[in-house]
């Protein structure tokens, strides 16, 4: 017993026992976990491509896609378009670069006032439990039990069909999910021993809740997050295909909404942005995944 | 050296499905300033209950004290505002818990951890309260505790954890540090380390312990007064070496009679090891007007089933709550 006294013996047995890693956050572990999902890898590839062809797209192809630029109908390939036109004779390839900006907005935006919105009802609910989670989650269930599409439909035909509204719309019918997994996260955390001890070292509420417990709810915040943002594009692009959107402002559902009446006749018309919206959503969904796997401690040692 | 913290007559009650039960049931001691105080007792005897309750950090809404006071320095903070408890935890009283392994939180650095204390409560600048994290480190004997400071704590054994939460618990060095199980999830070489850390850190800062534990022999090493709890009574207290060699109340003397000694061993006749039969009442006796212990003692007669032991006192310095202290 007496020899454990002096500090230079036990230093010495644990310090040779032990060579010491270097030291990496949590955040740099869930990376390299990432890039092993080769699917979530080349779906992250993908999704670049797609955010730069959003931002470069329209200054490199600058053929305004309002501009009757060629006979309407014409298909794919002729006549240096390489989409084809619609049944103004507007350049597809044009709106679909223009409408990834849009598309892309919106679903971010979407996504992040989900978040917002969710996170905060979330965790007043599972932190402070009682009344104000009685109260919350009852506000929760009642925006979850209303028909999304339909009331989103709804605020939209009461505001008008600006970008700002449908976006809103979205992120109104769409945060309920999270705050119940934001809630769920909350309840566990709040009963781990770390967050008694940091309550025992005088920690207040506020810190407690977004320094101490959130970071730790982060993971499945964030997966829900990832798939929200493909989501709100979906959304988006199902209120433009009603009709419900900005007419003077070009996204992949607008396209799609306006050639609805040629689908049989000039079925590549749709197809395009179709597909556009198809690989966006499909790649976020495959890096939501990715992203699950890497945050999920249980599925680290696979 | 005065008194530090003075509790009187506490009862702390539990909400159950089937009524309320007082899980601490008219506990006194007191504590003087750099003592080391021990609880002892079996799972459910409400010591870890004890220890909450001082820290004002009762389960929410299950818990309550319900009589009684806890003098910190001659402040009641049974009344205390949350703002003044939160003042006083991690500043004046800390605790360590019994889990090293869960005790951090796992997404920031251990040195972030330890600083974020001292600029709590010592309103410190961010790189000072790093560079004294990582003295803080070195004293509870970290190597290389400036590259260490950066470390996650799944980087890091258990008993490795356990002296991060030491230092992050003496890190504004509190008057009264509260220890429950500190060793209980650790290996026993490491147990050792533990307390002779410890006892290094009491003789340097002169902060008082309280050690909850359930091991006699961790008692007899390093507590000077012992407090016997069972069923949310306190049975026996008293200088460590009076009630080791002289228990007065079965339970105690059970308690003693458990833990094997090695000396024993070598001697031709050896004493058997023993064992308390039966288990601790359920929640929903506690309270009640007997001696909770008689269904499990030898000794007990009509008297103990009848009504609550009175406390008496033996040589001034034991305090025994049994009918029957004098025949033990």
């Amino acid at each position: 017993m007496s020899n454990f006294s002096k500090p230079t013996d036990s230093s010495t047995s644990q310090a040779g026992s032990q060579t010491i890693e270097r030291a990496r956050h949590p955040a740099a572990d869930a990376l390299g976990m990432f890039v092993k999902n080769r699917a979530a890898a080349v779906a992250l590839f993908v999704l670049v491509l797609i955010v730069v062809a959003g931002i470069v797209g329209p200054i490199v192809y600058e053929t305004d896609p309002y501009d009757m630029v060629w006979a309407p109908f014409s298909p794919p390939g002729q006549e240096g378009f390489l989409f084809g036109t619609d049944y103004l004779g507007r350049d597809i390839l044009a709106g679909i670069l223009h409408g990834t900006r849009v598309s892309l907005l919106v679903g971010l935006s979407a996504a992040l006032m989900t978040v917002f919105i969710g996170v905060t009802v979330g965790a007043l609910a599972g932190f402070f439990r009682g009344w104000v989670e009685e109260l919350l989650m009852r506000i929760t269930e009642f925006f979850q039990v209303l028909p999304t599409l339909l009331f989103s439909m709804v605020i939209v035909a009461l505001f008008g069909p600006t970008l700002t509204v449908i976006t809103i719309a979205i992120g109104a019918v769409s945060w309920p999910a999270v705050a119940r997994i934001t809630r769920a996260e909350f309840l566990r955390i709040r009963e781990l021993e770390y967050v008694t001890a940091s309550r025992a070292s005088g920690t207040r509420n506020a810190k407690l809740m977004f320094s101490v417990i959130l970071p730790n709810a982060l993971p499945p915040i964030i997966v829900q997050a990832a798939l929200m943002v493909g989501s709100a594009i979906l959304f988006e692009a199902g209120l433009s295909f009603l009709g419900l959107t900005d007419p003077n402002i070009v996204s992949w559902g607008q396209i799609i909404g306006s050639n609805r009446p040629y689908i049989l006749d000039a079925s590549y018309t749709v197809t395009f942005p179709g597909v556009a919206i198809f690989v966006t959503v499909l790649c976020l969904s495959l890096v939501g995944d990715g992203l699950n796997d890497a945050l999920n401690p249980k599925l680290r040692q696979r | 050296m005065g008194t530090l913290l003075k509790v009187e007559n506490l009862v702390i009650e539990l909400s159950t499905t089937k009524g309320v039960a007082p899980v601490i049931d008219d506990l006194s001691f007191e504590l003087q300033a750099g003592q080391t105080l021990s609880f002892v007792g079996e799972s459910g005897c409400g010591k870890s209950m004890t220890a909450l309750g001082i820290m004002g950090l009762l389960p929410e809404k299950v818990g309550r004290i319900a009589s009684g006071s806890i003098l910190f320095n001659g402040e009641d903070i049974t009344k205390a505002t949350d703002d003044r408890l939160r003042e006083i935890r991690g500043n004046d009283i800390s605790m360590i818990f019994q889990e090293p392994m869960t005790s951090l939180n796992p997404v920031f650095s251990i040195g972030e951890q330890i600083a974020e204390v001292l600029r709590r409560h010592q309103k410190l600048e961010k790189a000072a309260a790093w560079a004294q994290a990582i003295e803080l480190l070195d004293a509870v004997r970290i190597p290389d505790a400036k590259r260490r400071a950066s470390s996650y704590p799944h980087q890091l054994s258990g008993g490795q954890r356990q002296r991060v939460m030491i230092a992050m618990a003496l890190a504004c060095e509190p008057r009264i540090l509260i220890a429950d199980e500190p060793t209980t999830a650790l290996d026993v070489t490491i147990q050792a380390q533990i307390f002779d850390l410890l006892e290094d850190l009491r003789a340097q800062t002169g902060t008082a312990i309280i050690m909850i534990t359930h091991d006699m022999g961790v008692v007899a090493e390093i507590a000077e007064r012992m407090i016997v709890m069972y069923a949310g009574r306190m049975v026996e207290q008293g200088q460590v070496d009076h009630v080791l060699s002289h228990p007065r109340h079965p339970y105690t003397k059970g308690l003693i009679d458990c833990v094997p000694h090695l000396m024993a061993t070598l001697t031709e006749q050896r004493a058997e090891l023993t064992e308390i039969s039966g288990i601790v009442p359920s929640l929903a006796e506690f309270g009640q007007d007997t001696c909770l212990f008689a269904s499990r003692c030898h000794l007990a007669n009509q008297q103990c089933l009848q009504a609550r032991p009175t406390e008496q006192h033996f040589n001034e310095q034991q305090l025994v709550a049994c009918w029957r202290a004098g025949e033990v």
